[in-house]
């Protein structure tokens, strides 16, 4: 290996340990390619010379470390991202949730909210959304506050729209939002259930008795062991029957916890809890 | 074509027109091709795993999407699932990652060729194919750089020209080949600096 490789790796691994020391965000266990890169991104639109100036800064400048933040935290999401895991928990899940009297569901690593506006919409349409409390959590408070707000730029909203459709959506997708300038603003209705607030899968505890979890393109960026941290809460936070959502390239199946667990749809990473 | 190396990975770059010209790379490799191959084509966010079909049809080796946590293995052929950058962890472990394109394009050809070169430096072999945009170009110059050895698609014999091109112009390509010559020569160079490092 190349030496200033090396040098690198080292440093990286040093200023991950300095954020958690002083800001008590843990990356340690994430996987350190995408983090590398997120990093090497703001080094040079920042031009710090190398690795350990930037930590120089990190350590002195809470602003500096919140923009930091934002980079490692890889906020980018989507409505009705991949349509076809949309169509299934229309399909699948929802019948099975229909069941219930009460509905407690959990988003985790929500980002700023697109992919839980996408759920609410779905319940909506079921006739179940009156019934439900979504939980939707990030453990990044700036894009909570946006996710909260429920406001999204209106050039994205054409794409929203196309895979709403694909979705199997039947409705007119802009009874949805409201326009306003630039910008899409999410309905209030959609809004009064969700209560969002801030939680990190790597030091936090479970969240209780919940009927679904869905967490999509978090675990991707974890290492196995803090996967299986994850994988365990949620599934202490399920009930019996509970339902849980992956991303399309994250699985169950490497986990302890995968005997636990039948396919309710394999390709979209959609699995249900035995009963005892 | 006699250097010292040897070499342990390829990656390949391809968009406009890749499919055809990855085709036709793949078809003259045999299946006991000695060493991985990693594949960034250019595809549609919502493709599927088509690509994969497609080009197990045309090549002895077993194509799969890329997976995150695993390792990679000779004989096999991984494509980045469309929609996620395929990055090579620091064990030489397969990542994903949803980060904002880089080009417009999710995968880049750029952030795979730049992580794999971290983990393979000159034991690293890029290839740049035909596509209508600029990504690769640095990621093959990272490839140079770190000692590894570059091969780009004749952007006379490339459907869309400008990819290529711009590999041309990014650092000192090695072998610039017309498409029909590319599978052979690699297959060559993989073979000859491959029993040298078995002595
Ligand atoms: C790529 S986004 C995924 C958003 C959405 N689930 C989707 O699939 O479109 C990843 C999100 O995970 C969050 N995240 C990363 N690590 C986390 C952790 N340890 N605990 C909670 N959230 C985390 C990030 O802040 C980011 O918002």
């Amino acid at each position: 290996m190349q030496e200033d490789i090396k040098t690198q790796q080292i440093e990286l691994k040093l200023l991950l340990q300095a954020i958690y020391l002083q800001y008590g965000y843990d990356f340690r266990d994430y996987a350190l390619a995408s983090i590398k890169r997120r990093i090497t991104y703001r080094l040079q639109k920042d031009n710090y010379p190398n690795i350990s100036a930037m930590q120089h800064r990190l350590l002195y400048d809470v602003s500096f470390f919140e923009t930091l933040l934002l980079d490692l935290s890889v906020n980018v999401t989507e409505m009705f991202r991949d349509p076809e895991f949309y169509k299934a928990l229309r399909e699948k899940v929802i019948p099975k949730l229909a069941q219930h009297s009460h509905l407690k569901i959990w988003h985790a690593g929500c980002s700023s909210g697109e992919e839980v506006y996408s759920m609410a919409i779905l319940l909506k349409e079921a006739g179940l959304y009156e019934r439900t409390q979504i939980y939707a959590t990030d453990m990044n408070e700036v894009i909570l506050q946006q996710a909260k707000e429920g406001i999204f730029p209106i050039k994205r909203l054409k794409q929203y729209t196309e895979n709403y459709q694909k979705s199997g959506g039947q409705e007119s997708f802009s009874n949805y939002y409201h326009a306003h300038y630039e910008h899409a603003v999410m309905d209030n209705a959609l809004k009064k259930n969700i209560l969002f607030s801030d939680h990190n899968l790597a030091t936090d505890g479970v969240f209780g008795e919940m009927n679904l979890v869905i967490c999509r393109n978090v675990l991707i960026y974890f290492n196995r062991e803090l996967q299986n941290r994850a994988i365990r809460l949620f599934n202490d936070s399920l009930s019996e029957q509970g339902i849980l959502c992956l991303g399309s390239k994250e699985s169950i199946r490497f986990s302890e916890y995968s005997s636990a667990y039948q396919d309710l749809a394999a390709d979209e990473k959609i699995y249900i809890k035995n009963e005892h | 074509m006699s250097t010292e190396t040897i070499f342990e990975a390829v990656v390949i770059g391809s968009s406009a027109g890749g499919v055809r010209a990855l085709s036709m790379v793949l078809s003259t490799l045999p299946a006991n091709f000695r060493v991985p191959i990693i594949i960034v084509q250019h595809l549609h966010p919502h493709s599927g795993a088509g690509l994969v079909d497609v080009l197990n049809h045309k090549t002895p080796l077993i194509v799969n999407q890329a997976e995150e946590k695993t390792l990679l293995e000779a004989g096999h052929v991984y494509l980045a699932p469309p929609n996620y950058h395929l990055l090579l962890e620091l064990d030489g472990s397969f990542a994903l990652s949803i980060m904002p394109k880089v080009h417009y394009a999710r995968p880049s050809i750029d952030v795979l060729f730049e992580t794999a070169s971290e983990f393979y430096d000159k034991t690293l072999i890029g290839i740049i194919l035909t596509g209508a945009n600029h990504d690769g170009a640095q990621g093959l110059a990272q490839v140079k750089q770190a000692g590894g050895y570059s091969i780009v698609q004749d952007p006379n014999t490339a459907e869309a020209e400008s990819m290529p091109s711009a590999a041309i112009k990014a650092c000192e390509v090695d072998a610039v080949l017309p498409l029909t010559d590319i599978g052979p020569y690699l297959l060559q160079l993989v073979n000859n600096n491959y029993r040298k490092g078995q002595r």
